[in-house]
């Protein structure tokens, strides 16, 4: 298999040392994560990872040696090769790289079975012909040449990325908890490292500590600059900045950051809305187009039933039923203006204050808001329960009766339909009902119609309300900031792209991270909401309006329906 | 060109895809054990989109004459602009690439008329192998089926039963990645097809499944 090291960008530049970094077992893969500079001890720098492997609990090791040697330090060479066998490893990597060239070269030292190191020559033979065999070592050393075409199976391969990146992405589809260590995929391996090892980027080169090591903070992020402010102020401020933190870093987990961005969303919106309607008094204007509103509704309806009651559309209705019905709900409508008009004075009082709870929400308004057109509409909704009730007795009694009318009979016991033998005059008595009923049935059947119609416009208004709400609940503003501000925190996948290179080097690849496409954003990050939408399809829902049942499209799968 | 590459690209008139329309195949090899195949689709042709605009301005011209509405003809410009953009953006791919990198994987991006990139990587421990697959597609012109319906009208029932029958369809060959099922190793979870947009032939295809069965072999 071929050797995959990957590099972090920020010790391009780094000078020589040792590099730290841990080995990813069954891919053949090393990450490497800092690089210690000189001068160090070598019981300091074991000491030190001792430490970092049981803070962090990553597997960290020294993997090899980086030198990029300067001006007056051309004896590097023989004191890299002197290191590895101060810090015993099954594979010992010697990265080089030369002032002015991009490229990057390689070495490995496997420890063979004696325990004897063996160099396998990794350069490429670049097609001007450079040196091709590995050039002779002291005693304890086997010399392997690489052949031209047979050295295919020992090949290096630089793997650039950004370290704080990398450190800050999440990988999707996320895991619960630590990755299993059993897993073949490399890549969250890679990331689970870098993001796992944190305590190890907590000292560099600028710092004080028993080793000096180059990593991402020496680029001089704003992460060092708050350690930094740390250490120097004074106790209380201290303490307030680890609480801020430690608020902060709770935040910054997902989900709870969405609902948190969320509410504060809602009630920003809630507040803008409340100061824009009490500006100019406005409530107060609602207030008072309210009772008329509710006035032309009423008049509205009162002439839709004279039209019932006459002629509608053409069609001849049973005179008698047409003028109950009428008068009935003419009556009901009657009373329930009576009762607007009693409430008159106390709407704009009682408006005024119920506004301020907007306060709480836009969310909150807008419910408020789908709540009062309930209210107001609760004579339509009468109207409907008692439409419905009496087509459904109707259709219930017409089916009935025409079983009767074949011979036939419900079987309650058994769920079925059974015939039957009635006696001269229950079949009379019988038709007679069924051949009234079956003559009342238009009259009846266009109430239900109307008010029905009535009903679904009263209940699609509130679905679009209810829907909204919801939306605003559980839509991820944070994620999707994250994503449009910050893409590389959520990834999907990552991207590679080949680097110039000098030939004789290595293939050298650079590692991008694939932010996560915006559909799934929102469809992992959803806040999921206690809403209710409709438990029926389409098909059920006409069933059922056919038949004449009543219809609850908001009511939970708990609640009894009647 | 980088040095230190082979860097050969493909004759135009070589290759075309599944519609006749001429695609050119490049392919880059940056190290023993990794390279590219970069396969572009035709540009789209000025004849169309001329067609489709003055189809569309000529219906709103009609509907303006009609009714008197200059809200239709600004509808009508409006429409025209997003569709145009829509369509770079989010439909017209300009070229596809496929990166295989031998022990890490293969990566499949597309690249849209608009300059916009959507990739996809996938890890080698992923990969079962890749294959090309046959498929039988349906042939979308019209004008073909009429033309075949005439010249079989002549001949008998039974030939012209058969004739439409192998007619109508075509068998065209794709090249597709198949994944590993996680739990069982030998079997196949499910397959990734490559190069959907531009569609190339058997002949191109098979140049790229030989470069990639190579690379596969070695790692």
């Amino acid at each position: 298999m071929v050797l995959k090291i990957f590099f972090p960008q920020c010790c391009n530049k780094a000078d020589s040392g040792l590099l730290v970094g841990r080995w990813i077992p069954g891919q053949n893969s090393a990450v490497v994560l800092a690089v210690i500079h000189y001068p160090f001890i070598p019981g300091q720098v074991k000491q030190y990872i001792h430490q970092m492997r049981g803070q962090s609990g990553v597997d960290l090791t020294v993997l090899g040696s980086w030198s990029m040697p300067k001006e007056g330090q051309e004896g590097m060479e023989s004191f890299l090769r002197d290191l590895s066998t101060i810090f015993p490893q099954g594979q010992w990597l010697q990265l080089s790289r030369e002032m002015g060239k991009i490229g990057f070269r390689c070495h490995v030292l496997t420890r063979d079975q004696n325990g004897k190191l063996v160099q396998q020559e990794k350069e490429l033979k670049e097609d001007g012909g450079g040196e091709k065999g590995g050039t002779k070592r002291g005693g304890g050393e086997k010399e392997v040449e690489g052949e031209e075409g047979g050295g295919e199976k020992d090949k290096v391969i630089f793997i650039h990325y950004e370290q704080r990146k990398v450190m800050l992405s999440q990988l999707h589809p996320i895991d619960n908890g630590v990755p299993d260590p059993q897993t073949e995929s490399q890549l969250p391996q890679v990331f689970g490292t870098v993001c796992q090892s944190e305590p190890l980027f907590f000292l560099d080169k600028y710092d004080d500590g028993p080793v000096k090591m180059t990593h991402w903070q020496s680029e001089g992020r704003e992460g060092s600059i708050i350690v930094e402010l740390m250490k120097q102020a004074s106790t209380p401020v201290c303490l307030l900045t680890t609480w801020m933190l430690t608020l902060w870093t709770s935040l910054c987990s997902s989900r709870k950051a969405n609902i948190f961005v969320s509410f504060f969303v809602d009630v920003s919106l809630g507040l803008l809305l409340v100061s824009w309607m009490y500006r100019e008094n406005r409530i107060g204007k609602l207030a008072n187009t309210l009772v008329p509103a509710a006035d032309h509704v009423a008049k509205e309806l009162e002439e839709l039933l004279q039209w019932l009651m006459g002629a509608p559309a053409g069609l001849k209705m049973n005179r008698a039923l047409d003028q109950v019905l009428g008068r009935f709900f003419l009556y009901h409508i009657h009373l329930w203006i009576s009762y607007i008009h009693l409430m008159s004075p106390f709407i704009e009082m009682i408006l005024w204050y119920v506004g301020l709870s907007a306060c709480l929400g836009l969310t909150f308004a807008l419910s408020l808001l789908s709540d009062i057109t309930a209210l107001l509409t609760f004579h339509i909704y009468c109207f409907y329960v008692y439409g419905a009730r009496l087509y459904c007795m109707t259709v219930y009694g017409l089916s009935s009766l025409w079983r009767l009318f074949r011979g036939k009979k419900w079987n309650v016991l058994r769920q079925r339909v059974d015939s039957c033998s009635y006696d001269l005059d229950q079949l009379f008595i019988g038709t007679l009902l069924f051949t009234i009923l079956l003559f009342l049935l238009p009259t009846t059947a266009l109430y239900y119609l109307v008010f029905t119609l009535l009903r679904l416009v009263v209940v699609m208004f509130q679905g679009v309300l209810h829907l909204s709400v919801d939306f605003i609940n559980s839509f991820p503003l944070f994620a999707m900031g994250l994503r449009l501000f910050r893409s590389y925190r959520l990834a999907e996948g990552v991207k590679f792209r080949v680097l110039c290179e000098e030939p004789g080097t290595p293939l050298h690849l650079m590692m991008d991270i694939n932010p996560l496409k915006v559909s799934s954003v929102v469809q992992t990050y959803r806040t999921p909401t206690y809403s209710c939408y409709p438990k029926d399809s389409w098909l059920a829902l006409c069933k059922k309006l056919f038949l004449g049942e009543l219809i609850y499209p908001w009511r939970h799968k708990t609640t009894k329906i009647d | 060109m980088q040095n230190g590459d082979q860097h050969y690209s493909m004759e135009d008139e070589t290759y075309t895809d599944i519609d006749g329309k001429a695609i050119s195949l490049e392919c880059q090899s940056h190290s023993g054990f990794c390279r590219e195949f970069t396969v572009s689709s035709a540009k789209v042709s000025i004849g169309r989109v001329m067609a489709y605009t003055c189809a569309v301005w000529l219906s709103a011209y009609i509907i303006f004459f009609v009714t008197e509405n200059t809200a239709v003809l600004s509808s009508a410009i409006i429409i025209t602009l997003v569709g145009m953009m829509v369509h770079i953006h989010f439909v017209k791919v300009d070229h596809e690439t496929l990166l295989i990198i031998g022990s890490l994987g293969v990566q499949v991006s597309s690249s849209y008329a608009s300059g916009r990139e959507s990739t996809d990587f996938i890890e080698m421990g992923k990969i079962k192998d890749i294959v090309i697959n046959e498929a039988i597609h349906m042939v979308r012109k019209i004008k073909d089926m009429v033309i075949n319906e005439a010249i079989h009208m002549v001949r008998k029932i039974k030939d012209i039963v058969i004739n439409e029958a192998i007619h109508m369809q075509t068998v065209i060959y794709y090249l597709c990645i198949l994944l590993k099922d996680p739990s069982d190793p030998e079997a196949v979870s499910s397959v990734v097809p490559l190069f959907q947009s531009s569609k190339p032939r058997l002949n191109c295809l098979v140049k790229v499944y030989k470069s990639c069965q190579e690379i596969l072999a070695k790692c």
